[in-house]
C-alpha cells in the first residue's frame, strides 16, 4: 500500500475514533486535565503527533487512545523530537510532541535544541511527578523546565488545572508566530487527573510578548531606495523566509530589481537554484561565486538570515564594500554578529511584499556578467572520471532522478555539505537540515516525519554512515507505518568532516574518527526495511530508480570513496573569499 | 559603562531563572540584580546593573525583551534617575570609639540599627558612590560583614509606565 493508502486508511480510522469519543464525552464540561490537554489539541488543529509513553502521562495517553490524532511513536524520544521537527519544516504547521517526566523529557533535550537554533514552531508536552512530590527527587523526577529553559523559545510548569487549555493555547501561539520556537508545557500527573468546568473565558494572558509583523515603512522606503541605487547588490536569504512562506515574494523581488541571490544553509529551497540569480549557498562549505559576490557587492540584502559564523567567516571584513540591509521579525538577530546599516524589523512575507511596490528593474549587466564568469569558473565540481564512487556523484543521481523535486533531509557533516552543493533545489521546504546546532542523526527522524506529512512527496535522507548509526533506531517506526522514505547513506567508513580537519589541520592524525560499522543492507532487512549495498560506480543510476520505486523504507549503503573532501572551503578565522580548493575545482574544468 | 536596566516582568515562578540564565548563557556580565513587588501584584520589576559597551548594551536589552514573561526593558543610561543602595554594615566599635563612629554615621545620613558590646550594625542607603566612600571610612575600625542590597532605580521627571 502506498504512503498515501496508509494515511488515508488511518484517517478513516480516525473518524470512526472521533464519533466514538464525541458520543462519550457527553454533556458536561467538566472534563479531566487529559481530557482538556487533548481536546485543546484538536482545537489547535493537531491531527499528528509525536511521543513516548510513561508512568505519569498514562492519564494523557488513556485519552489519546480514543482521539482523532493519528499518534506516532518512535523508538527513542530524541528521534520523536526530530520527528516533529521534520514534520513541521515540511509542512510549516506546529509539530507536537508528547514525553515522560524525567529520562522521556531529558530525551527531548537534543530535539529542542535542533528546533531552537533553527527557529523551528513544536509545542513539546511532557509528564512531570505529582505536584507535592516535586523537589524531592522522586522516581523519574527531573527538573525539566530547568534543564529546557535555554533550548526552548519558551517553557513553563501547569500546577492547576484551570490553567491548562489556556498555557497550551499560549504554546501554540507562542511557537508559531514572530520567529517560530518550541515550547514546552510540564503537566505534573495529578493536574492531567484533576477535573475542571471548560467553560469560561478563552483568552491568552501574555503581556509580555508582542510580535511586529509590519515594517517601518520609512524604513522600507530607504531600503528600496538602497536598492535602487546600488550598482552590485546581493540577496542574502536565510531560513526566515521559508518560515514565513515568503518564496512567491522573494522571487519576484529578484526578478523585478533583477537581484543575484544567494541563500544560507537553512535558506536553501527558497529561490530556484535552476535560475542564472541563484548563487547557491555561502559561507564556509558555500559556492566560491557566491562568497566572491558578498565580498564585492555594494549592497548586501539580508532576508530572514542571521550572519552565523558559518557564513560570515570573519566578521571585521565580511562584506566590506557593502552598505548592509536587514530584514528580520526578531530585533534581537539586528546588529547581533555584523552592525547594520538599514535595520527592517517584520514579517519577510509582507516587507518584501512592500519592497516589491517600490524597486526599479535594473539590468546591472556589468555584474551579472562577473557573476557568470565565477559561476562558470567555480562551479561545485568533483572528480568524474573517478573509478570510486564519488558522494557528489550520488547526489547529482538522485537530484536528477528527482527531477529536482524531492525532499531531502541530511545528517551533519560532509554528507549535508554534499548535499547542500549538488542538490540543486527548486520550492522552499524541500531541503531540512539541522543547520544551527548541526546535530547528527536528525536525518533519518526528520525524513519520517517529513513523510508523514507530505505523503504524496519523495523524501530522500541523504545521510552520513555516522549520523545513521545515531538514530537508525528509527527505521523501525518507518516500517512500521509503512514509509517509503529513502536513506542513501554515504559510507565512507568515517566522520567524514571531522576527517577532512584532522587531514588538514592535524596532520592526518586520524584521532577516534573511524569506527567499523555494520552491513547496512542486512541491519535494513533485519527491521522490515529494503537493503541495498552499492559498491559499483555503474550500479548507481540502477540503485536509485530502484530506491525510487520502493514502496517500504529503503536503505542504500553506497561505498563511496572514503577520503573525499568538501571543497570550497573557508579555513575557520579567514575571509570568506580566503577558500581553500579553488585550484582542485579549476584542475576539474 | 555602567548601564541601569529596568525590567518589567510577570510575577511567575522560573522568570528570574530565565533572566539570569540568559545573562550566564550570553556571557553578560550582571553587577547587581533585584528583584522586588511592584503596585500591580502581576508584575514584579528587577533591576539590573550591567556594565558593557553600546553594543553589549543593546543586546542585553533586545535578548531580555525576548522572553516571553518580560513585559517591558528600559536603560536608564544618559537619563536623569535616582539610583539607591540599601546596606546593613557591622562595625567593629568598643566604647573608646563609638562616638567617632556615631559622628561619622551621621555625617553620612546613615542610621544606627543595632549595637552591642563590640559591634555596631548601621543601615545606610544613597547612591553606590556614597556607600562605597562609608565602607572606606569605617575600613580602619573594622569591618565585620557587610549586606548589600544592589542599585534600585526610577527616573526623574515622571513615571516609568503608565
Amino acid at each position: 500500500m502506498s504512503a498515501r493508502g496508509v494515511c488515508q486508511e488511518r484517517k478513516k480510522e480516525m473518524k470512526s475514533k472521533s464519533r466514538k469519543s464525541a458520543d462519550s464525552a457527553g454533556k458536561s464540561n467538566i472534563k479531566s486535565g487529559a481530557q482538556i490537554v487533548v481536546d485543546t489539541l484538536i482545537e489547535q488543529g493537531v491531527d499528528t503527533m509525536f511521543g513516548y509513553t510513561g508512568g505519569v502521562v498514562l492519564p494523557l495517553f488513556d485519552k489519546l487512545y480514543d482521539a482523532p490524532i493519528n499518534f506516532i511513536v518512535p523508538r527513542h524520544e530524541q528521534g520523536g523530537c526530530h520527528m516533529a521537527d521534520g514534520y513541521a519544516r515540511a509542512s510549516g504547521k506546529v509539530g507536537v510532541v508528547l514525553a515522560t517526566s524525567g529520562p522521556g523529557a531529558c530525551n527531548l533535550v537534543t530535539g529542542l535544541a535542533t528546533a531552537n537554533m533553527d527557529s523551528v514552531p513544536l509545542v513539546a508536552l511532557t509528564g512531570q511527578v505529582r505536584t507535592e512530590l516535586i523537589g524531592n527527587d522522586a522516581f523519574q523526577e527531573a527538573d525539566t523546565t530547568g534543564i529546557t529553559r535555554p533550548v526552548t523559545k519558551y517553557n513553563c510548569i501547569v500546577k492547576d488545572v484551570k490553567d491548562l487549555a489556556r498555557t497550551i493555547r499560549e504554546a501554540f501561539h507562542i511557537a508559531s508566530t514572530g520567529r517560530p520556537g518550541p515550547v514546552l508545557i510540564d503537566i505534573p500527573v495529578d493536574v492531567a487527573v484533576n477535573k475542571h468546568n471548560t467553560d469560561g473565558p478563552k483568552d491568552m494572558q501574555l503581556p509580555g510578548y508582542r510580535v511586529r509583523n509590519q515594517g517601518h515603512s520609512k524604513q522600507i522606503s530607504t531600503a528600496a531606495k538602497a536598492i535602487n541605487k546600488s550598482k552590485q547588490p546581493v540577496l542574502y536569504v536565510g531560513g526566515g523566509v521559508i518560515t514565513s512562506n515568503a518564496g512567491k515574494e522573494l522571487r519576484e523581488l529578484a526578478e523585478k530589481a533583477h537581484l543575484p541571490v544567494t541563500m544560507t544553509l537553512l535558506g536553501l529551497g527558497s529561490y530556484d537554484q535552476r535560475k542564472p540569480e541563484s548563487l547557491d549557498m555561502l559561507g564556509m562549505h558555500g559556492s566560491a561565486y557566491a562568497n566572491y559576490a558578498v565580498q564585492e557587492c555594494d549592497l548586501l540584502i539580508a532576508v530572514g538570515a542571521r550572519f552565523d559564523d558559518r557564513v560570515t567567516g570573519k566578521v571585521e571584513t565580511f562584506a566590506p564594500n557593502a552598505k548592509i540591509i536587514h530584514i528580520d521579525i526578531d530585533p534581537s538577530s539586528i546588529s547581533k554578529n555584523v552592525v547594520v546599516d538599514i535595520p527592517v524589523v517584520g514579517d519577510a512575507k509582507v516587507i518584501l511584499g512592500e519592497l516589491l511596490k517600490e524597486v526599479e528593474h535594473h539590468e546591472r549587466k556589468k555584474w551579472f556578467k562577473k557573476i557568470a564568469e565565477w559561476k562558470e569558473k567555480f562551479a561545485f565540481r568533483y572528480d568524474q572520471k573517478s573509478t570510486t564512487i564519488k558522494p557528489q556523484f550520488v547526489i547529482e543521481e538522485i537530484c536528477r532522478q528527482t527531477k529536482n523535486g524531492a525532499i531531502v533531509t541530511t545528517g551533519v557533516g560532509q554528507n549535508q555539505m554534499w548535499a547542500a552543493q549538488f542538490y540543486k533545489f527548486i520550492k522552499p521546504r524541500q531541503f531540512i537540515s539541522s543547520g544551527g546546532l548541526g546535530t547528527m542523526g536528525f536525518g533519518l527522524p526528520a525524513a519520517i516525519g517529513a513523510q508523514i506529512a507530505k505523503p504524496d512527496m519523495t523524501v530522500v535522507d541523504i545521510d552520513g554512515d555516522h549520523s545513521f548509526n545515531m538514530t537508525m533506531t528509527e527505521l523501525s517506526t518507518a516500517v512500521e507505518h509503512k514509509l517509503p522514505i529513502k536513506v542513501c547513506i554515504l559510507n565512507n567508513g568515517y566522520m567524514g568532516m571531522v576527517r577532512q580537519w584532522q587531514e588538514l589541520f592535524y596532520g592526518k592524525r586520524y584521532s577516534k574518527s573511524y569506527l567499523s560499522n555494520p552491513d547496512y543492507a542486512t541491519v535494513a532487512r533485519a527491521l522490515g526495511a529494503v537493503g541495498i549495498t552499492v559498491d559499483k560506480k555503474a550500479d548507481v543510476s540502477k540503485a536509485v530508480k530502484q530506491m525510487l520505486a520502493e514502496k517500504m523504507p529503503c536503505v542504500v549503503d553506497f561505498r563511496v570513496e572514503s577520503e573525499e573532501n568538501v571543497w570550497p572551503m573557508v579555513p575557520a578565522g579567514k575571509s570568506i573569499d580566503e577558500m581553500s580548493g579553488l585550484d582542485i575545482l579549476e584542475r576539474l574544468i | 559603562m555602567k548601564h541601569i536596566i529596568s525590567a518589567l516582568v510577570e510575577n511567575k515562578p522560573g522568570v528570574l531563572a530565565h533572566v539570569a540564565g540568559m545573562f550566564a548563557a550570553r556571557a553578560f556580565n550582571i553587577d547587581s540584580l533585584v528583584v522586588g513587588r511592584t503596585e500591580d501584584p502581576q508584575l514584579s520589576r528587577m533591576t539590573i546593573v550591567v556594565v558593557g559597551d553600546d553594543r553589549v548594551l543593546e543586546q542585553v536589552r533586545k535578548q531580555l525583551a525576548r522572553i516571553v514573561p518580560v513585559v517591558k526593558v528600559q536603560d536608564f543610561v544618559g537619563k536623569p534617575v535616582v539610583a539607591r543602595d540599601l546596606m546593613l554594615i557591622a562595625i567593629s566599635a568598643p566604647p573608646e570609639k563609638r562616638s567617632e563612629i556615631l559622628s561619622l554615621v551621621e555625617m553620612f545620613k546613615g542610621k544606627v540599627v543595632d549595637i552591642g558590646q563590640k559591634f555596631v550594625m548601621v543601615e545606610i542607603s544613597g547612591p553606590e558612590a556614597k556607600i562605597e566612600a562609608f565602607i572606606n571610612v569605617c575600613k580602619p575600625y573594622g569591618i565585620k560583614s557587610v549586606a548589600r542590597t544592589g542599585t534600585i532605580a526610577m527616573p526623574r521627571y515622571g513615571k516609568i509606565e503608565p
